[in-house]
Formats: structure tokens, C-alpha cells, sequence
């Protein structure tokens, strides 16, 4: 079964700005694997419902409680630009 | 070698023949000695770690003993956050990152007196099976350095193997700690999904994703896992409840367990000299007294299939946090989208960046349900034939790997037969059982074998009781010839 991949849509939707032929390849190697993965379909009988754990697990709570949070300087100092306290990004919105 | 186990070192610590200085020195000099040929650490903290030796002894010296692990150098995958020491993934997207906290495993090995002695490579986040994916160049097999050490924890099990430390950490989402270590002769063990704390680890697919030890020794194993797993409130999947000994059973035997054979691994693919000594293992178990079973596992076939759609969907997730704004690489853009497509086709390499599509892809609309969705329910009869399984037997048994170490450069072209790879480890993970490597020989030309053991959820003091026989009865030998014998 040949699967159909808009490569550049996938790429869009996952934030790689990759060029054509690197795009072309990636389209080639994901039909190989996603051929390989297709075989999941092949399972048949009553419908099998995931455990979330294996152990059983559902959700996790805790005491809505105030505690330290990590220092905002050490932080900051990993960001790759920031002014002032806050991190630095393009312009999310046209300024007049 | 001062000594050949933790265990060992251990002792002679507290009976002052050796000190944690001493042991970290002779693991800074192995490493030294080897770095060149094997590349297993991408960085060694030698400063933070004799000021942790030094604080070990000192503290062994007032009467303070922090357990088994006290003063015993350890390595770590570089994809475990460590406060202030540099934690890339293997990734250039993280090149430099200095990470504001430890990861509780971390902060675990440390209030245990181990001595933090650096960062090991790996495949790039984790993904890929020979260690050939990281952005800092590869890794290379102690026993034969034309070949991979296999992955993606190739780093930890090389640095072990090597003597270049006692103890090392991987992870293993989908047989990254049992395969490297099959394929470098040294034990290596995923534990139960949710033991062992995640946080602090860098996500690759959260629901598969665990850390576990990579040692000289099945003691040692045990030794290590027990100073590190544990409920943790960090981690919203740690489970609260009591946990095993797993050092219970290690002289126990195995008389009167019942033991599976895995019949699906076996056969096409499986080299013969893998497949004559898992069966020679068989063999030996059953004179010690185990029942043996041949047991059918039909939705393992599939396994590999629905692992591939799960764990690239997971990661397509996770990595969505490497956008350029708050830590790591940046390439510059006129808007927000630009600069994020930039920074992310530049910072990951073509294994990540080919995962992420899948993972992208997978779970599109118009494509979730046939892939994702049937993915997920093939997860789940798997976790059915592991249950009906463990009704007729004790453990299960196969290879750890199909083939020893392959040749460095053999199957980066193919990325659909490096994933065959881990093929006998992935339904331990999508089931959240643990599973353990043990060496039990070496092929004709050298090369190491594993032998790997499953158990039930929380059932590692049984696996640890016949991963402890197999290693009684292998009587393997560490002792890689292409950085000179280290025993």
C-alpha cells in the first residue's frame, strides 16, 4: 500500500524549515518505515483498551501549595537572548 | 584495576584499602588512557568530582556511610540534567546548556555518596541504536573499535566496559540501555515503567522513557537501582507504592521457577552464534532446575511496527520545546515561526528531524486513527500476551540482541534496519515491564552476547534471582581486548 505524505505540510505543522531535497528524502524514508508501521493494522479480535501505567496509575495529585520556583537569573542565563527579566522574541503582531 | 565490581570497591573502602580519590583517580586514568580510541564521555568533570570523592571519604572517615553507592564514580547519559555541568542530549540544539537544576536521579546518586564523574554520549535525544546519532561525533565498541557499541546509551555501556567507570546510567525507551550493554558485555536493566524518576531527564516519549544502571555485575545492578528508584513527587507517573528488594533473590537459584522462551525471538534475522548460546543458557538453566516453556507472543511481530509510531508521536511532542527562545541553539527569523523553523532545522540532525515528521505525521488529521490510534491498541494486546504469558511462567527469556556489534557505518543508510536493532526489547517497554542484559559469551570473532531476562510489573527480585544464575552460570569475562584487558 503506497502512503500518501504531504512532506511539506508535515514539515510546516512540526516547525522544520527544511529545503526541497531534504524534504524529498525524508518523503522517501518516511514510506519506507511508515510501510514497516502500517502492519499495525494487521491486528485483528476485540478491541484492545490501553492500561494508562502499568501500574495502574491514573492521575497524580498534590497540595496546591506555594514553594520555590527555579532562580529566574539561572534561568534566564540559558536563554539564547533576554532583556530585563524576560526572554526576547520576534514580533508576534504587525506595530503601527 | 583497583577494583572489578561496585560491590568490590565497596568493600574495600570501608576497610580502608582503597578510598573514593583513589577509585575516582583510577577511573580518570582509564579514561584518559581510552578516550582517544573509544569517545564514550562527552565531558569529564574532574574538578566537581574529586571535591565529591574528597567529601566521601571525609564523610567515611566521621563514622557517615551513605550506602552502596558511597564514593563510587559513577557516569551518566548526557540527556540527565546535572546542575551547572553541561547536558546536550547529543544534540547541537543544546550545545552549551548548563542546566539551573539536577534530575532526581542526580540528586539520588549524590545524597548516596556517589561521585558524579561526567557525561556520556549518545545518540542524539536518545534515538537510535548505535550511538552513530550524536552531533558530537560516535562512539566506539572497547571489544572491537571498527564497531558500534550499539545505543542509544553507547557512551555509559563503553565507558563500563572500558573501566573508565564502575557504574554508569542510561535510558532505555526502546532498548537503549539493553542493547548497548549486550553489544558491550556488561549488564544493563530497565526497570519497571515509573520507578524510577523521569524528571529531570530529557523527554524523548514520555510513556516509554526509563533510567536504569548499566554495571559490571548483577549485584551491582541491584546495588544501584535500589539508591535510585523511588516514589518522587517531581515526576506525576513515580508510583507511591511499596517497591521490591532486589537484592533479595541474587543467591536464591532458580530451582522450580518456570521459565518462557520467547518463541517470535528467534529465527530470521538472529545470527546463529546468538541464537546457539541463548539456547546453551537454556540448557544450563534447566540443569539448575528450572521448568522450561516455549511461549507464544504473536503480537511481538507487530511490536517494532506500533513502537515506531508511538514513541516518534511522543517525541514530535516533546521536542515542540526546542523553539530557540528559552534555552540552546537560536537562528534568528523575521517572525516567531521563522526563527523556530530555523533554529530547529539547523539544531537537529537528520535522525531527530526524521522522527519528528513521523511522530507529526502519525498523528495529523486524517491519519491519527489508522496509525496513532491502531498503534496504541496493538500496545495493548501486547500488554494482553505479556499477562496471559506470565500466567504459565515465572520470566521470560530471549536474546538481547539479534546480532552482536555491528560495524560502525553498516546501517546508518538504512534507518529501517537499525531499528531492528532493539527489536527484542521493545515490548518491554511498550508493556512498562522490566527487563534486564546479562553477558553470557562471546562469538567467534570476540564479540559479546547478551542474554536478556523479562519479569512481571515490580518483579525485579525475580528477574534479578535468574538474571544472578545466568551470570552464575556464563562465568563471563569483561575483558575487551581493543583497550586492553581490564580485569
Amino acid at each position: 500500500m503506497p502512503i500518501e505524505i504531504d512532506i511539506a505540510h508535515v514539515a510546516r505543522l512540526a516547525r522544520l524549515g527544511l529545503g526541497d531535497e531534504e524534504l524529498e528524502a525524508y518523503k522517501a524514508q518516511l514510506g519506507v518505515i511508515l510501510e514497516h508501521a502500517a502492519r499495525v493494522q494487521s491486528l485483528e479480535g476485540e478491541p484492545h483498551v490501553e492500561a494508562a501505567h502499568p501500574l495502574g496509575l491514573a492521575n497524580a495529585f498534590r497540595e496546591d501549595e506555594l514553594r520555590p520556583s527555579l532562580d529566574r537569573g539561572e534561568v534566564l542565563a540559558q536563554a539564547p537572548v533576554a532583556l530585563d527579566g524576560y526572554f526576547v522574541v520576534p514580533p508576534a503582531m504587525e506595530i503601527e | 584495576m583497583i577494583a572489578t565490581s561496585l560491590a568490590e570497591a565497596a568493600r574495600l573502602l570501608r576497610s580502608g584499602e582503597t578510598s573514593a580519590v583513589d577509585l575516582l583517580s583510577e577511573a580518570l586514568a582509564t579514561a584518559s588512557r581510552t578516550e582517544a580510541q573509544l569517545h564514550a564521555f562527552l565531558t569529564i568533570d574532574t574538578d566537581g568530582a574529586m571535591v565529591a570523592a574528597g567529601q566521601a571519604d571525609a564523610d567515611l572517615a566521621d563514622g557517615i556511610d551513605r550506602g552502596p553507592l558511597h564514593g563510587i564514580p559513577v557516569a551518566l547519559k548526557d540527556n540527565m540534567c546535572t546542575r551547572g555541568v553541561e547536558t546536550t542530549a547529543g544534540s547541537q540544539i543544546l550545545a552549551g546548556y548548563i542546566p539551573p537544576y539536577d534530575a532526581t536521579v542526580v540528586t539520588r546518586l549524590r545524597s548516596g555518596g556517589a561521585v558524579v564523574m561526567g557525561k556520556t554520549n549518545l545518540d542524539e535525544f536518545a534515538m537510535g541504536s548505535s550511538t552513530e546519532n550524536s552531533a558530537y561525533g560516535p562512539t566506539y565498541n572497547p571489544w572491537d573499535l571498527s564497531r558500534v557499541p550499539g545505543g542509544s546509551s553507547g557512551g555509559s555501556a563503553a565507558a563500563v566496559a572500558a573501566g573508565s567507570s564502575l557504574l554508569a546510567f542510561g535510558s532505555d525507551t526502546g532498548g537503549s540501555i539493553r542493547q548497548p550493554s549486550s553489544l558491550c558485555g556488561v549488564v544493563g536493566m530497565k526497570p519497571t515503567y515509573g520507578t524510577v524518576s523521569r524528571y529531570g531527564l530529557i523527554a524523548f516519549a514520555s510513556s516509554l522513557d526509563q533510567i536504569g544502571p548499566i554495571s559490571r555485575t548483577v549485584e551491582d545492578s541491584a546495588l544501584a537501582l535500589e539508591t535510585t528508584w523511588g516514589h518522587d513527587p517531581l515526576d506525576s507517573t513515580s508510583y507511591p507504592g511499596d517497591y521490591p528488594d532486589p537484592k533479595a533473590g541474587l543467591e536464591r537459584g532458580v530451582e522450580g521457577l518456570r521459565i518462557g522462551v520467547v518463541t517470535e525471538l528467534s529465527g530470521e534475522g538472529f545470527e546463529p552464534s546468538v541464537e546457539a548460546a541463548t539456547t546453551d543458557m537454556v540448557a544450563r538453566l534447566e540443569k539448575e532446575g528450572v521448568e522450561v516453556r516455549e511461549v507464544s507472543l504473536p503480537t511481538f511481530e507487530i511490536a517494532l511496527s506500533a513502537y515506531y509510531l508511538i514513541a516518534p508521536a511522543e517525541a514530535s511532542s516533546n521536542l515542540a520545546r526546542f523553539d530557540g527562545i528559552r534555552y540552546g541553539l537560536r537562528v534568528d527569523g523575521a517572525t516567531t515561526e521563522e526563527l523556530m523553523a530555523r533554529t530547529r532545522a539547523e539544531g537537529f540532525g537528520p535522525e531527530v528531524t526524521r522522527r519528528i515528521l513521523l511522530g507529526t505525521y502519525s498523528l495529523s488529521a486524517g491519519y491519527y486513527d489508522a496509525f496513532y490510534g491502531q498503534a496504541q491498541r496493538v500496545r495493548a494486546a501486547i500488554q494482553e500476551d505479556f499477562a496471559r504469558a506470565y500466567e504459565q511462567v515465572d520470566v521470560l527469556v530471549s536474546p538481547t540482541s539479534p546480532t552482536v556489534a555491528f560495524e560502525a557505518g553498516a546501517r546508518t543508510a538504512d534507518p529501517l534496519a537499525m531499528y531492528l536493532s532493539d527489536i527484542c526489547n521493545i515490548p518491554a517497554n511498550l508493556a512498562g515491564h522490566p527487563a534486564i542484559s546479562v553477558p553470557i559469551a562471546v562469538d567467534d570473532a570476540g564479540l559479546p552476547i547478551g542474554f536478556q531476562v523479562m519479569a512481571p510489573p515490580l518483579g525485579e527480585e525475580l528477574m534479578y534471582q535468574v538474571a544472578a544464575e545466568v551470570e552464575r552460570q556464563a562465568a563471563f569475562a569483561l575483558s575487551p581486548p581493543a583497550v586492553g584487558a581490564v580485569q
